[in-house]
């Protein structure tokens, strides 16, 4: 049929038409960027919207300063090609400056001190949308939210109180100091995320394809060896062919046994996996039923 | 493959959220980490078996107190398609999040008890379906387990729905029996419905024709966004950014642009992958036009001989949805529509609609919290509109409380207003 258009070419229309309708509503808008799948997915959304101009805006990572090496490489390369200007907002800083305290013993994470991190660059920055690679289908409280999700002058999402969001009609009105965060690709799943990372031809960082690695077990999670975590009594490192199904902190991010070391073997393993990609990898959802809601509540991505 | 995006509406006692856990479930979408965990809190909760709608209430205050606050949604394909579902809590107090799922909704799912028949829910239920022209609405008439898949008692039902239906705006209508709680005609044909020749929902759902749904007869480009690059390699470039809102537009086309009158042709229609030779909904590209005309944000681009009514005179159904204070004569209130956004005045309230019985109150003074009425409204600029029921893209409209910034109201225009 002559008028008919895929499922990734739909998606890729509404995301783009979120996109534009930010930059032109908004004055200070800003795009997260980790350096993962989603985000990468998101900075080409970007810029298809806006070509053959560059991002009508800068970029922010919310450094934990616990990275993969790859990715931080990669990361420096695809916003360098890009033309976009890099904020990054350190957690590493934040500690250092007295604003938020690390947390102690070997489960220390980083992953609560990136909310205060995240909030204090928009405040630093004056940001007054964030575009965030959050998807509906990773996680029931994410499932709710808006695609333009209000944050009030301390960065809160209140669930009870969201403003309807009816067609393609979205209102980002906001006062002073309060902000959107701003979802375009919260209709995509992990799956249609690869199958367009495949469409495309969209370049990854090498740790989502299945590589050798020095791991250990924890809470049936394998973690990297790496200078961020201190192994327990009777955590013992081997090596194993892994993979990362999402990129995050170093420190709470499982790897998944895998030998797809291609897009399409990927694709595959995907489409017969019975886990979700947070349950199989994220130890900060692991910690409650709404541990995602509570964080989000406090200003959490 | 093609993306299909459904509403279902109902509330536990429907056996919605066991229907939607069958489509899940059977399609291979649930997970077993959610599975486990929908286990873990259904044993938690002191519950006798697993309950499927700790899969779709996603928010702590709803598991807390087993009811569906709001819009979820949830994702599943099969080989054919990719859908999306609005998963709408039933209740007329939650009129507003029926609405807001059914907006952008190609198909609704209307469940119905077989032991009960049509219920005031379910008149309601289609009502909104209707109003919100949704192209396709099916009717599930589920339990017939426990009406021993009675054929006689399935017509019955089917007869009763369609003398209201008769009273509706519904293009296409499917009725199917089924048993969400066992599976039938849900995935597959059942065995135990020998009579019915139809096919299963599923079936149904993958495929039902939506492609004709939309408008590809208006060409209407609401421009969203102005590029200009100012950079050495493009430096005249000026490029008129949006998603086609109807009709089909080719490199060639006359058009005008709204408000100004100016006509211009289509030079080039431009995306980041090349150049395009047609476009149409819901495409976002980027056109380009011979001539150098002063363009902006919420202009519109159209045909000669096609236009949008427009008009600062409007008549629309609107759905309010704010709890905070109700809509009368003399609100004043903004309104966004395509890309213009522009204060608005309530003229009238010609009536608000009583949605279970469709009776006309012309003496309401007011619209409150899920109320829908009949209502005329001015806006400061002109909007450039088509009927709701001819474009769902250019004839939709959201009213925003200047003082909150909350969205309040939902329109679906009917014309100009005399």
């Amino acid at each position: 049929m002559a008028y008919d258009l895929s499922h990734l070419r739909q998606l890729e229309a509404e995301s783009i038409h979120i996109f534009r309708e930010v930059a032109a509503e908004f004055e200070r808008p800003c795009l997260l960027f980790s350096g993962g799948k989603d985000s990468i997915v998101m900075l080409r959304l970007a810029e298809k919207a806006f070509w053959p101009a560059r991002l009508p805006f800068p970029v922010m990572h919310v450094d934990t300063g616990h990275n993969f090496p790859e990715v931080m490489e990669f990361r420096d390369r695809r916003l360098d090609e890009a033309g976009v200007r890099l904020v990054v907002a350190s957690v590493q800083k934040a500690i250092d400056d007295g604003r938020v305290v690390e947390e102690t013993g070997p489960r220390a994470s980083r992953n609560r001190l990136q909310t205060r991190t995240l909030l204090d660059g928009i405040e630093e920055h004056r940001f007054d949308a964030l575009f965030g690679g959050a998807r509906r289908d990773e996680e029931k409280a994410r499932a709710k939210e808006r695609v333009f999700s209000f944050r009030d002058e301390f960065g809160q999402w209140d669930p009870k109180n969201q403003r309807p969001e009816l067609w393609s009609l979205y209102n980002g009105r906001t006062r002073q100091g309060e902000h959107i965060r701003v979802f375009p690709i919260s209709n995509w799943t992990e799956l249609d995320i690869w199958q367009y990372i495949r469409a495309e031809d969209i370049e990854i960082p090498s740790v989502y394809f299945s590589h050798r690695r020095e791991v250990f077990e924890r809470d049936g999670m394998l973690l990297s060896v790496s200078p961020f975590v201190t192994l327990m009594n009777g955590e013992t490192p081997f090596v194993e062919t892994v993979r990362y199904r999402t990129v995050g902190d170093m420190s709470c991010t499982g790897a998944v046994e895998s030998a797809a070391g291609t897009i399409e073997a990927i694709i595959a393993e995907v489409s017969a996996s019975r886990i979700t990609e947070r349950g199989a990898t994220r130890a900060d959802d692991r910690v409650s039923e709404a541990a995602m809601e509570d964080r989000k509540k406090e200003g959490y991505f | 493959m093609e993306m299909l995006r459904f509403a279902t509406a109902g509330s536990v006692d429907d056996g919605k959220s066991t229907l939607i856990g069958r489509l899940l479930y059977d399609t291979k979408t649930i997970f077993q980490d959610q599975l486990d965990a929908v286990e873990r809190a259904s044993v938690q909760m002191g519950s006798d078996y697993t309950n499927l709608a700790l899969l779709t209430d996603g928010l702590r205050a709803e598991r807390e107190q087993g009811i569906t606050i709001d819009v979820a949604y949830r994702y599943f394909s099969t080989p054919k398609r990719k859908f999306i579902i609005a998963d709408t809590p039933g209740h007329i107090q939650y009129t507003r999040n029926m609405v807001t799922g059914a907006s952008t909704a190609d198909l609704a799912i209307v469940l119905i008890d077989a032991r009960k028949g049509v219920l005031e829910q379910s008149r309601r239920h289609a009502f909104l379906a209707s109003l919100l022209r949704i192209p396709h609405l099916v009717l599930a008439v589920n339990k017939m387990d426990l009406v021993d898949y009675d054929e006689g008692r399935f017509e019955e039902v089917k007869e009763e729905f369609r003398a209201f239906a008769m009273k509706l705006d519904v293009a296409d209508l499917t009725f199917i029996p089924v048993s969400a709680l066992h599976g039938d005609n849900v995935v597959e044909r059942s065995i135990n419905t020998p009579w019915y020749d139809g096919p299963s929902l599923l079936h149904h759902l993958e495929e039902v024709h939506i492609a004709s749904d939309r408008n590809l007869i208006d060409p209407r480009f609401p421009v969203q966004y102005v590029i200009r690059p100012q950079s050495d390699q493009f430096h005249d470039y000026r490029g008129y950014a949006g998603t086609v809102a109807g009709g089909v537009m080719r490199p060639g086309d006359e058009v005008v642009v709204l408000p100004s009158g100016f006509g211009s042709t289509i030079k080039s229609i431009e995306t980041f992958d090349g150049p395009v030779d047609e476009a149409f909904a819901p495409m976002a590209v980027t056109v380009r036009l011979r001539d150098e005309i002063d363009i902006s944000r919420g202009d519109m681009l159209c045909r000669p001989h096609n236009r949008p009514t427009s008009s600062q005179d409007i008549d629309a159904m609107v759905c309010w949805m704010s709890g905070r204070s109700p809509l009368s004569t003399g609100s004043r209130l903004v309104v966004k529509h395509t890309t213009r956004t522009a204060k608005v005045i309530i003229k009238q309230l010609a009536y608000r609609l009583d949605i279970n019985t469709l009776s006309r109150d012309e003496d309401a003074g007011t619209l409150k919290l899920n109320e829908i009425g009949r209502v005329t409204m001015r806006s400061q600029v002109p909007l450039f509109f088509d009927e709701y029921r001819r474009n769902r893209s250019t004839g939709s409209l959201i009213l925003i409380d200047e003082t909150t910034n909350d969205t309040v109201g939902a329109g679906m225009i009917l014309g100009e207003a005399n």
